[in-house]
């Protein structure tokens, strides 16, 4: 049998690919202004607002300062490992985009094009798989560095990310037995269909998965592998330039996904609320309404940034017991009484 | 054991009650005090735009006198180097001479008079000390620099603009040195 090779799908994939890393690395950049402007705010300071119009052009500044500076390869560290470990973080946030509806469909050319690069049936299981490699970079990183307190802060991390990752899971059963669906798109269009986003219907659900993935970022309250003032930046101590960029970059993509994660399977996703897109798209046609859906998710996605950065500057860290014991005793139970409680419901339902 | 003074505080350590260990009530209240302080008034200031008023008795960089017909006023006396307790001014003498009238008030003047910023404490001892109205401290302060050296102010720095060729200058100073002038009158009559 011969694979037939659709050149135009490759080239549209290929594009809109490049459009969501393209996008990625932006609202990246912008988020860690984004962080240093909210904080400022909280904090009754004034943030960056020297580099520009309102410090707009200060992520530019420090991008170019990071890379300006001098790139150091400890030489005890294991070389190839050093390197791969901000690479391999970088990817993994990078490659978790892959399955995330970004939009609905749009017609251009005459043709259909899926504002997704690939809506397979497991998604949410490419999600788990690709978001646990991420542990990788962390592992890699510290251990490669040859420095006792990287070390430490990446046995801490890669604990703490398997630890809540459990919890997570289980906390996202209930929410599929629900669903009864693992594709990303499936799941975007019950929501909008039935009007009744699922963080209604799963709202532990929900608590538990958003707590769940500030761990997985490392944000405060949980950022314990990079704690600053007890192992002086953890596992990227010995990381400089651009290096070090890619480990902070990486967080703050893996902010942006995660966001968009929680906005897809609990926020409708692409749904404007209180609007019935079938009815616009026949009035005001299909792209118009595609764009503002996504708009709408980018809207969402924004929100959910504003509330990690929220967090991040609220609440302090949590001792390392006390986030064990969160995990394993507080979390994971609750998870399996909210899975136990949405089996039972669903099966009564349907009896 | 016996208190040894009244005054001891027994804090009572209970258990956390269950809405405690819940976590989330108090960290949904943190997160509505952090909100709230996102509308608050903002203490700061962009500071080279703005500047915030010196307090009226702000004692600032040190300035030379003139008089009104743009002489010199300082004779030389020394008795501000005397009062001065961080030994920062020093100063050489000179004898007026006939065609140099219009320039020093009296027959002597300072020909070198030098404080040294670094080692000034900016107290405003040595205004008090002068006889002859012709040291005053000012509302600016040293700006900073590279070298030790630079920080040794001559007479070309402290002296302030000649009423003659620069009066636009000169009645700015002297606008900013009678409202110091009327504060420390004040302040020495309270």
């Amino acid at each position: 049998m011969i694979l037939a090779f659709d050149t135009l799908l490759f080239l549209e994939k290929f594009i809109l690919i490049v459009v969501v890393i393209l996008a990625a690395l932006g609202i990246a950049l912008y988020t860690t202004f984004a962080e240093r402007k909210v904080a400022g705010i909280i904090q009754d300071r004034r943030g960056p607002n020297r580099a520009g119009p309102f410090g707009l052009l200060q992520p530019l500044a420090d991008g170019i300062k990071m890379i300006m500076k001098e790139e150091i390869i400890p030489l005890t560290s294991n070389k190839w490992l050093f390197i791969l470990g901000p690479n391999l973080a970088m990817i993994t946030a990078m490659m978790t985009s892959a399955v995330i509806p970004w939009g609905n469909k749009v017609e251009l050319f005459g043709r259909v094009i899926d504002l997704q690069i690939a809506d397979i049936n497991i998604g949410v299981l490419y999600i788990f798989g690709v978001v646990s490699m991420g542990v990788y970079g962390i592992m890699i990183g510290g251990w490669a560095s040859n420095n006792k307190f990287s070390l430490l802060a990446a046995i801490r991390g890669a604990s703490q990310i398997i630890s809540y990752e459990l919890a997570m899971g289980l906390s996202l059963i209930a929410l599929l037995m629900y669903t009864g669906s693992l594709s990303m798109k499936t799941i975007v269009e019950q929501q909008m269909s039935t009007g009744v986003w699922n963080f209604f219907v799963q709202p532990l659900g929900f608590l538990l998965f958003i707590v769940c993935a500030f761990a997985e970022c490392n944000r405060t309250p949980f950022d314990l592998p990079e704690a600053e003032n007890e192992l002086n930046f953890g596992y990227h101590q010995e990381y400089s330039s651009m290096k070090l960029g890619f480990y902070l970059f990486a967080e703050y993509i893996n902010m942006i996904i995660s966001s968009a994660v929680m906005a897809t399977l609990y926020f409708g996703g692409y749904d404007i609320p209180f609007v019935n897109e079938a009815a616009l798209s026949a009035s005001w046609g299909v792209n118009i309404v595609a764009v503002l859906g996504t708009l709408t998710l980018l809207a969402k996605i924004v929100f959910f940034l504003f509330v990690f950065m929220w967090v991040r500057w609220t609440i302090p860290r949590f001792r390392y017991d006390q986030l064990m014991d969160l995990g394993w005793k507080k979390m994971i139970p609750l998870a399996l009484i909210n899975m136990l409680i949405t089996g039972a419901v669903i099966l009564w339902l349907n009896k | 054991m016996q208190a040894l003074t009244n005054r001891v505080k027994v804090l009572e350590q209970k258990p956390m009650t269950l809405l405690e260990r819940m976590y989330l009530p108090n960290i949904a209240k943190g997160m509505a005090i952090t909100f709230g302080h996102m509308f608050k008034k903002r203490p700061t200031i962009n500071y080279p735009e703005q500047k915030r008023p010196f307090s009226p008795v702000f004692r600032g960089l040190h300035i030379l006198n003139r008089d009104e017909e743009g002489k010199e006023r300082c004779t030389a006396c020394g008795l501000c180097a005397v009062a001065c307790p961080a030994e920062a001014i020093t100063m050489e003498a000179a004898e007026r001479k006939t065609d140099e009238e219009h320039l020093y008030r009296e027959e002597k003047y300072a020909a070198r008079y030098e404080i040294n910023m670094l080692r000034c404490i900016f107290c405003g001892l040595c205004e008090e000390a002068c006889p002859k109205d012709a040291i005053y401290l000012t509302e600016t302060f040293a700006p900073a620099n590279y070298t030790r050296q630079s920080f040794i102010y001559g007479k070309p720095d402290l002296l302030i603009p000649d009423p003659k060729t620069q009066p636009d200058a000169f009645a700015q100073a002297q606008g900013k040195l009678e409202a110091h002038k009327a504060n420390m009158k004040a302040k020495n009559e309270q």
